[in-house]
């Protein structure tokens, strides 16, 4: 690395570590007095939940949304991300007039405990020793990060969220809030996601930690310690994780085999073509705003998820008794999350006679159409969010702009 | 009683299930199309309704006016639901297009209290007409697609029905067939008239034993 790419680097890293111990939005201190005890069976205290929230809560606290961001997203759903600079990953979703609509309802977004924009997590200093945690944090689950949430839900003061609403990684956590809180859900909204991570992306992960710790700058998670970081071995990850993100189809659309900025092929091992120049950028970008030992933690934690298994291996258990209206969705092209593991969801649910709706979009952008604008997905959200609202007693729509 | 409003427009065998089921009650309206009857039953009797509709396009559009419909068929999701699940399970004007229309009966009385079915009546003096006249398979308004692209794989009359109800051990609470006018025909009217004079019939069922 050269001086000025140095120089680039630790601005970057500087303001990602800044974010992770100082995060430019609201914040949760939950004290040494209350532990929050993980799936682990450790305590962890005190420890900390970073926030945000856009629209304002109603008189009855009736009107509360959550969301829970997926593995790379952070609580910036709707604004600037101050690391990036770059707009909320769910702008098109969320805001005045849109279909998640913030003159109606208060969103929150929390940071998820072991991610690195504020909340607690490997980044994070460890108070015990005055040095960022690292390998010395402890593993946790879908469920301990749904836990860290009820204790800002507690804070806020809310009883009852009108919804829980999460794509992915997010999705997960909603199906765990409706399993574990489920007298706290009037409605949830899983979006492209499962009730436990399947084999094959239990591989992908795997793929991608191995490549994280094979980087010498790793140094066995002391990297942020020494002054180091693995970046290769995250941007690595990155760029297998995200080919899963997409559909071949989505793929052969946007690049095919066309060369990257060149005529002929240079019989080197530059990136010649599109989708490795894409790829390659897709990497060092998302290096630049995470670090690799969350990226290992909180993959583990969707590696461990299996809704089931908590269950007596009944997936319908997760959900006896529930009240809550749900609406699943799926997509077309999504395959690593595919149709059949949301129609398992809803199998489970209609198994309880719960108030389901189930919505596969037709969308070739594979997983990553829940972050982009799908007219059908932002039509299924506006529609159940509206049709909930009318059962829970909150006012009409306003005219949509 | 209906709301005008309501009831100016809604199909007449939609007006019937409406006035058939209890307010506030559980319903499942299996093959619900674009969700109209859920609608009426939801405006007018506040009933907690759901929908199993086969069409992808129909189900997203039924979520986006905000009811509780997924993805699924007749014969293959009724399944996965618990006996006795809904106060009512509506069958309307699917029966005939499911493949198995015996086992989807079936499972339509163990997940509801009652059932109510309605199809079109094959049995109709307009269909044996065109039949006997023409020799062709009949067209007709509630029948209107040509045999190689119809989705009614098992069309039956009034009489079928009423033997199937046997068959499966159904009691018939009520049946009301409609003539071609949607008037219905009185319940004085014999079952072999019904058979003849009805487009269309409307039953409700439950069970004689308990599952």
């Amino acid at each position: 690395m050269n001086t000025v790419n140095q120089r680039e680097f630790l601005k970057a890293a500087d303001a990602r570590l800044l974010e992770a111990n100082t995060p430019s939005c609201d914040i949760l201190d939950v004290p040494a007095s209350e532990p929050l005890r993980l799936d682990c069976d450790r305590l962890l205290a005190p420890f900390r939940v970073a926030y945000k929230t856009y629209g304002a809560l109603n008189g009855a606290k009736s009107n509360a949304i959550l969301i829970a961001h997926a593995l790379t997203m952070d609580q910036y759903v709707a604004s600037e991300n101050p690391v990036t600079g770059k707009p909320g990953w769910w702008e098109n979703m969320v805001g005045p007039g849109k279909p998640i609509d913030t003159d109606r309802f208060f969103v929150i977004c929390a940071n998820i405990l072991g991610g690195c924009m504020g909340s607690t997590g490997p980044a994070s200093i460890n108070p015990a020793t005055g040095k960022p945690w690292g390998l010395d944090f402890p593993v946790i689950t879908i469920g301990d990060m749904v836990d860290a949430q009820v204790r800002l839900i507690d804070h806020l003061g809310i009883g009852e969220l009108f919804c829980v609403i999460g794509g992915s990684m997010g999705g997960m956590q909603v199906l765990e809030w409706a399993s574990r809180h489920k007298e706290r859900v009037f409605s949830a909204m899983p979006i492209a996601t499962a009730a436990w991570h399947s084999s094959q992306n239990i591989a992908f992960h795997e793929v991608g930690r191995q490549a994280v710790m094979a980087d010498p700058e790793w140094a066995q998670g002391r990297y942020l310690e020494l002054g180091r970081e693995p970046r290769n071995g995250l941007a690595v990850a990155r760029m297998a994780a995200h080919i899963t993100y997409l559909s071949e189809e989505a793929l052969h659309h946007k690049f095919g085999r066309n060369l990257q900025d060149r005529d002929t092929k240079t019989f080197s091992f530059n990136a010649d073509f599109q989708v490795e120049s894409y790829l390659r950028h897709q990497g060092s970008t998302f290096v630049d705003r995470f670090d690799a030992n969350c990226y290992l933690y909180i993959t583990r934690a969707m590696d461990y998820f299996d809704l089931a298994a908590e269950h007596g291996d009944v997936l319908a258990n997760a959900f006896k008794g529930t009240k809550t209206r749900f609406c699943v969705v799926s997509f077309t092209s999504d395959w690593l999350y595919p149709t059949r593991e949301s129609r398992e969801i809803v199998q489970a649910l209609n198994a309880v006679a719960a108030n389901v709706s189930f919505v596969e979009v037709e969308s070739d952008k594979g997983h990553d159409a829940f972050l982009l604008d799908e007219p059908e997905l932002s039509a299924a959200v506006r529609g159940f969010l509206n049709a909930a609202a009318g059962k829970r007693g909150l006012e009409p729509a306003r005219e949509t702009r | 009683m209906l709301a005008p409003a309501a009831s100016a427009t809604a199909r007449v065998d939609h007006l019937l299930i409406a006035e058939m089921v209890a307010a506030g009650s559980r319903v499942l309206d299996v093959g619900c199309g674009d969700g109209a009857l859920l609608q009426l039953l939801s405006d007018t009797k506040n009933v907690d309704g759901r929908g199993i509709e086969v069409s992808r396009d129909r189900v997203n559009a039924c979520v986006a006016r905000g009811l509780s419909v997924i993805q699924g068929d007749a014969d293959r999701d009724l399944a996965d639901y618990p006996d006795g699940a809904f106060d009512y399970a509506i069958l309307s004007l699917t029966i005939q297009a499911t493949r198995q229309p015996k086992p989807v009966l079936e499972q339509l009385l163990r997940i509801g209290r009652r059932a109510i079915v309605s199809f079109p009546n094959f049995g109709h003096w307009q269909v044996r007409a065109q039949l006997l006249f023409t020799g062709r398979m009949p067209v007709t308004e509630n029948l209107p697609d040509a045999w190689y692209v119809s989705p009614n794989a098992h069309l039956c009359t009034i009489k079928d029905f009423a033997n199937l109800c046997r068959v499966i051990d159904a009691r018939v609470e009520r049946s009301v067939a409609f003539n071609a006018w949607g008037r219905r025909l009185g319940t004085w009217v014999p079952l072999t008239m019904h058979n003849l004079l009805g487009e269309k019939a409307v039953f409700m069922l439950t069970r004689s034993q308990p599952y």
